[in-house]
């Protein structure tokens, strides 16, 4: 059981003075960071401030130690093999990037095929169309149905129909526009049977439900350590390792270098650490230990069980107004996308805003949406597990009342 | 201060029904796409000039409440005026979202916005079409010092 009132003490952002009233419901966009993230960044900036990897006196020794000790605990949280196949990098787009470079400009030929879906965040999919300019290699999409929901047989057609063809699958586990889980091991399972290597997009996933890379035997995982309770600057590339091996690295430069000479001759250090040239952001990955350790002591399966039962119970309350229209009825995880009837997204956001409730309006992915549940603007409300019932019984109550007078009347 | 409930009145007017909202194919026209950084904003407004005076001013596209309302509203004010009059409107209009001196008798139903800017989220929205108005005025003044 997750003690939700419990963990509210430990979040600075919502105990403050000045968050009184307030209900945030954007952790889809970005998590608060529990106290001891934030004092592990402190206390890095206060008791630690050295260089990994290079000084020899005990402060670098000490702080590289426990930069280490943040990939091997990230293996862990993964269930990775080793720690050697967690590459740091800035970020879930920094980490999707990597991928599309490293490997598939470096891989693919304007004979291949790069597998996706049509509700791709656009750190998945622009990357992979620089990839396409590049190589030649083509891009195409899943179908999505008219809940936006991944269409496994038609995905499994494809891989049939194009024969070998297909040498990369990039997808999100979890839409950011509408919170549904895809079958990734069974897309996983098939897209290797076919020849084909599965990049991951988990920015939306790993926060919210218990990743398992080897179970899942995806290839490649991308994920922010922001979304999940742990510091903006950091996030992580899974790799099956002797993919690692062969990619190439985005930057080269300080750190990822075992040695070099004058005549242009580089002898790369073996992944993860070619791929982390130059000073990485130290007391972010130190931060982002704390949020692993956050999270393990509270237990993956907790916070997915209890966090999909918040979900239902905010999309159950949802169904029982009349006056909006929700996207994603069937979605499992902390994310609903509605409007209120009537009233563009915008002012609906604006006037939640006014009464102290954080969503996000916006196309989130315009194509998907208007394709496919017919609308382009909406309202994204994101649960994470500091938010609890009553927020969402208040959130409830203000949409339920919402009208266009009021939206109005909250801007002037 | 305008009335809130005259102001709310006018701002859904002009959102429900809103002036000189038409899509424009006719080449005479300069037109300027109006897309948001960060809101869904995205209007496109134009403007058929005789070199000296706006004869006919459009906008289309999607917007909140606020986006339409005050284009619709400053596509009423700036038409049939010339171009330095329609530039002088949209000065005082700007200079009120800047919280500066302004002279509301030039701004007519455009008072409804007078504390858009105590909304620091929303002033954008205020200002996306009457932007766009002013920078194909000033096209339209520039096309005129060419010619």
């Amino acid at each position: 059981m997750l003690d939700r009132e419990k963990i509210r003490k430990d979040f600075p952002m919502i105990q403050s003075e000045e968050s009184k009233g307030r209900i945030y419901l954007d952790s889809a966009a970005t998590s608060f960071k529990p106290k001891c993230v934030i004092d592990k960044v402190t206390e890095y900036y206060t008791k630690e401030n050295a260089n990994i990897h290079r000084g020899d006196y005990d402060l670098s020794y000490q702080v590289s130690s426990e930069y280490e000790q943040v990939r091997k605990l990230c293996a862990k949280f993964l269930n990775a093999p080793s720690e050697k196949n967690i590459v740091f990098t800035n970020g879930a787009s920094s980490s999707l990037n990597l991928v599309a470079y490293g490997y598939g400009q470096k891989f693919l030929t304007s004979e291949d095929i790069i597998l996706s879906t049509e509700a791709e965040h656009a750190s998945n999919i622009l990357p992979w169309f620089k990839v396409s300019e590049v190589t030649g290699a083509k891009i195409e999409y899943v179908p999505l149905d008219h809940e936006g929901v991944f269409d496994l047989e038609a995905y499994k057609k494809i891989l049939r129909e194009a024969a070998g063809k297909i040498k990369v699958v990039t997808l999100a586990q979890v839409s950011n526009v509408l919170g549904n889980i895809i079958p990734l091991k069974e897309i996983v399972r098939y897209a290797h049977e076919n020849g084909a290597i599965v990049c991951c997009d988990g920015a939306q996933s790993v926060p919210h439900i218990k990743v398992d890379v080897q179970d899942l035997d995806v290839d490649f995982l991308c994920f922010s350590a922001h979304k999940m309770l742990g510091p903006s600057g950091v996030g992580v590339l899974y790799g099956r390792y002797e993919l690692l091996e062969k990619m190439d690295p985005f930057m080269l430069g300080g750190g990822s270098n075992a040695r070099f000479d004058i005549c242009g001759n580089i002898l790369l250090k073996d992944p993860p650490f070619k791929f982390e040239a130059g000073t990485p952001c130290v007391e972010g990955v130190l931060g982002f230990g704390e949020a692993l350790k956050y999270l393990m002591d509270l237990g993956m399966e907790n916070v997915e069980a209890e966090g999909k039962e918040l979900h239902k119970y905010f999309l159950d309350e949802m169904a029982k107004l009349d006056n909006v229209t929700v996207y994603n009825p069937k979605s499992e995880t902390s994310i609903v996308t509605f409007n209120i009837n009537g009233i563009f997204a915008q002012d609906a956001a604006a006037y939640l805003n006014s009464q102290g409730i954080a969503v996000r309006s916006g196309n989130h992915c315009a194509k998907i949406l208007l394709n496919v549940i017919g609308a382009s603007e909406t309202i994204r409300a994101s649960l994470y597990l500091y938010n609890t019932k009553e927020e969402i019984d208040r959130t409830i109550a203000v949409i339920k009342e919402a009208t266009l007078e009021k939206c109005i009347g909250a801007a002037i | 201060m305008m009335d809130q409930t005259l102001k709310r009145e006018i701002i859904m007017d002009h959102y429900q029904t809103p002036r000189n909202k038409k899509t424009i194919t006719d080449e005479s026209y300069k037109s300027k796409h109006m897309a948001a950084d960060s809101c869904i904003d995205d209007i496109t407004v134009y403007i058929k000039g005789d070199g000296h005076k706006i004869v006919d001013v459009a906008f289309d596209g999607v917007g909140c409440t606020i986006s339409t309302a005050s284009t619709s509203i400053m596509s009423e004010l700036i038409k049939g005026k010339s171009y330095d009059e329609a530039l002088a409107i949209i000065q005082e209009y700007e200079d009120m979202l800047d919280e500066k001196e302004y002279d509301e008798d030039k701004l007519e139903e455009a008072n409804a916005f007078d504390t858009l800017s105590k909304q620091a989220n929303r002033i954008n929205c205020g200002l996306i079409g009457v932007k766009g108005f002013k920078e194909v005025i000033e096209e339209l003044k520039r096309d005129e010092r060419e010619q």
